[in-house]
């Protein structure tokens, strides 16, 4: 029974991961880049949403009505006034300008609400759980979240392969140039697809905030989880970097069983190994 | 006709004399300056070390990595486990931590080289985190919390505390100086052409037949050979290491980085000035804390914006000067004139 409790928990973990992953697929889907400030971005949702519920006195869940739509505008305007500046064959300059940002953000936060550790407060439902057989017990806020996770990844699917702006960013993607000439303007859908990153970002900061304590140093490892899954996924697979976060769940769960210093450790190890034997991911889609 | 390829200019010439009297100036520290003056300087030169080595690595041959904490890091850990369990000299430690970490970087090439760009950057950093964790599994060396240096390794370098400061100073001085001795003489080598044809364009490099490939690789194994020494003095230093201070990404990568980039990516003069510009602005706003940090960050977007060339590639294009003999000028002998 221990071993099915492992396991279920690291799945269920796995789909916030896998929201991780999915913002920064997102981006490397179309842009080609990787947002270092991505785990920053994150954990800056974390504290929105705190300032939301303790002003407003709603609910973490409920806050997201006002944190999905502000990530959204920060990840437009920080795309359209700072990051497309960037843009070119040099991968340099988009790669400090996000480090820069994450350091910039780590300290604002740090500088705002100090290190200490905070949590957002999500009440009954966060004890609520349901048994599925005797002594195999789901919480109702993991299984929500993964739920959410599987509903997220569906709705960027659907939103990249059947509708209007999804063929806009496949198109920039494919040949921004090209694309240029048929009408689109680059810079705007690039604003538009951080917008759309940033609001997964912005649920994921949620979630990662009902979970568990957060402080303003915690950033970088929500990067290289989210990362991690994108590459045992394989890259330009959506429903690969769901697969992705899952496997970085699970093992990060067996090894948090065998010993507690090993969690974050096993996931890594998961990462290296699928590195090392199938480079390209486990489920593949890229067109390079 | 004859035709020979000159390094120096009149530029270079007046930079290698200031050199010099730096140099010397600088060697004679130990009589001139205190404990404190010694100390400082030590840092600026690991800082300039660190900061050459990662321009080398991202501004020469492309390999932008945020993980060079990793080898930072390892050197301290070699250091203190050949000393502590082995009873090598913290001396000689140096050296063979270079080596060892040269061997481990082997491997880990060999893995994050399947990712690119801005993939390699992160794999690196997950590579340093990996490093990290198995350093706080160590529980010979202090676990997560870790160790100190016991002092009798450390009386052993020389007899009294001030020959051990001047001692330790020296090497710091000396390792910075055949750090960058080491990249001008590579940059003036064939593989320096190489190097700076692939940080030009990469697809012109292969087109002239320069393995490209087999380059990085080699600029790689040799940034983490001078990346493992310069950490080991830095906590030969410092007396004491953990996990937390010896894979610090701030320390050892986010700064080197911002210093890089302020000073100047892609020139060997970029870090030197970078470094000085870096440990002004600390004497100065290290008081601010958290907003020190975040000053440092915005510079540094500001800069890579406005001026990605950074201070020192503002000043080439305005005066054309060179501090070191590097750009090459072809000469032709029999009518004297040259050309660039």
């Amino acid at each position: 029974m221990d071993w099915i409790n492992v396991i279920l928990q690291g799945v269920l973990v796995g789909g916030l991961y896998a929201m991780f992953a999915a913002g920064l697929s997102l981006i490397f889907g179309v842009m080609r880049l990787v947002n270092i400030a991505h785990g920053d971005l994150i954990v800056l949702a974390a504290y929105l949403a705190l300032v939301v519920t303790e002003t407003l006195g709603i609910g973490p869940l409920a806050s997201l009505i006002v944190v999905v739509p502000l990530m959204a505008l920060i990840g437009y305007a920080l795309q359209r006034f700072v990051l497309n500046r960037t843009l070119g064959d040099d991968l340099l300059p988009p790669l400090l300008v996000t480090f820069g940002l994450s350091v910039i953000i780590q300290n604002g936060l740090l500088t705002l609400f100090t290190a200490d550790s905070r949590k957002l407060q999500a009440g009954d439902i966060e004890v609520a759980t349901i048994r599925l057989v005797d002594g195999v017990n789901i919480g109702a806020l993991p299984l929500l979240q993964f739920v959410v996770a599987i509903a997220v990844i569906a709705a960027l699917q659907f939103v990249f392969y059947r509708t209007a702006l999804g063929r806009a960013f496949r198109a920039t993607a494919d040949d921004p140039a090209v694309a240029q000439l048929m009408g689109l303007d680059n810079r705007h859908v690039f604003a538009l697809a951080k917008a759309l990153s940033l609001a997964v970002v912005a649920i994921a900061g949620v979630f990662l905030a009902v979970r568990a304590n957060f402080d303003p140093t915690i950033g970088p490892a929500r990067l290289i989880f989210g990362f991690e899954a994108v590459i045992i996924g394989g890259l330009g697979s959506l429903w690969g970097t769901l697969a992705g976060g899952l496997i970085l769940g699970v093992a990060q769960a067996i090894g948090a069983y065998l010993d507690p210093g090993w969690q974050i450790l096993a996931g890594h190890l998961a990462f290296l190994v699928v590195l090392a034997v199938r480079p390209e991911g486990l489920f593949p889609k890229v067109r390079t | 006709m004859s035709v020979r390829v000159v390094f120096a200019s009149h530029s270079s010439r007046v930079g290698m004399a200031l050199c010099a009297l730096v140099l010397v100036a600088l060697a004679t520290a130990p009589f001139w300056g205190g404990r404190d003056d010694l100390l400082l300087l030590s840092q600026i030169y690991a800082y300039v070390a660190l900061a050459s080595l990662w321009n080398l690595l991202a501004g020469y041959a492309g390999l932008v990595s945020v993980g060079q904490q990793a080898y930072v890091g390892l050197g301290g850990y070699l250091l203190f486990a050949l000393s502590i369990f082995a009873g090598i000299s913290p001396l000689w430690a140096i050296p063979l931590a270079g080596i060892i970490a040269a061997g481990v970087a082997v491997p880990v090439a060999m893995l994050v080289f399947r990712l690119r760009g801005h993939y390699f950057a992160i794999g690196t950093w997950i590579v340093a985190e990996v490093f990290r964790l198995l350093a706080s599994q160590v529980s010979l060396l202090g676990g997560g919390s870790g160790t100190s240096l016991p002092a009798s390794i450390f009386i052993a370098i020389a007899p009294t505390r001030q020959l051990r400061d001047f001692t330790i100073y020296w090497i710091a001085l000396a390792l910075v100086v055949a750090v960058l001795g080491f990249i001008v003489l590579l940059l003036r080598s064939r593989y320096g052409l190489a190097l700076k044809a692939i940080r030009d364009s990469e697809l012109a490099a292969i087109c002239n037949g320069v393995d490209v490939k087999r380059t990085k690789f080699m600029v790689y194994i040799v940034t983490a050979f001078g990346t493992a020494m310069v950490g080991a003095l830095i906590f030969l230093q410092k007396l004491r290491i953990s996990p937390d201070a010896a894979f610090s990404v701030n320390d050892w990568t986010a700064f080197v980085i911002f210093i890089t980039v302020i000073g100047g990516i892609g020139r060997i003069e970029g870090p030197i000035v970078g470094t000085i510009v870096f440990f002004v602005l600390r004497q100065t706003l290290a008081d601010l804390g958290t907003l020190y940090l975040l000053m440092l960050g915005a510079v540094a977007i500001v800069v890579m914006l406005a001026a990605p060339k950074g201070i020192w590639g503002l000043i080439v294009e305005r005066f054309g000067w060179q501090v070191f003999p590097l750009e090459r000028r072809v000469v032709l002998d029999d009518r004297g004139a040259a050309r660039e």
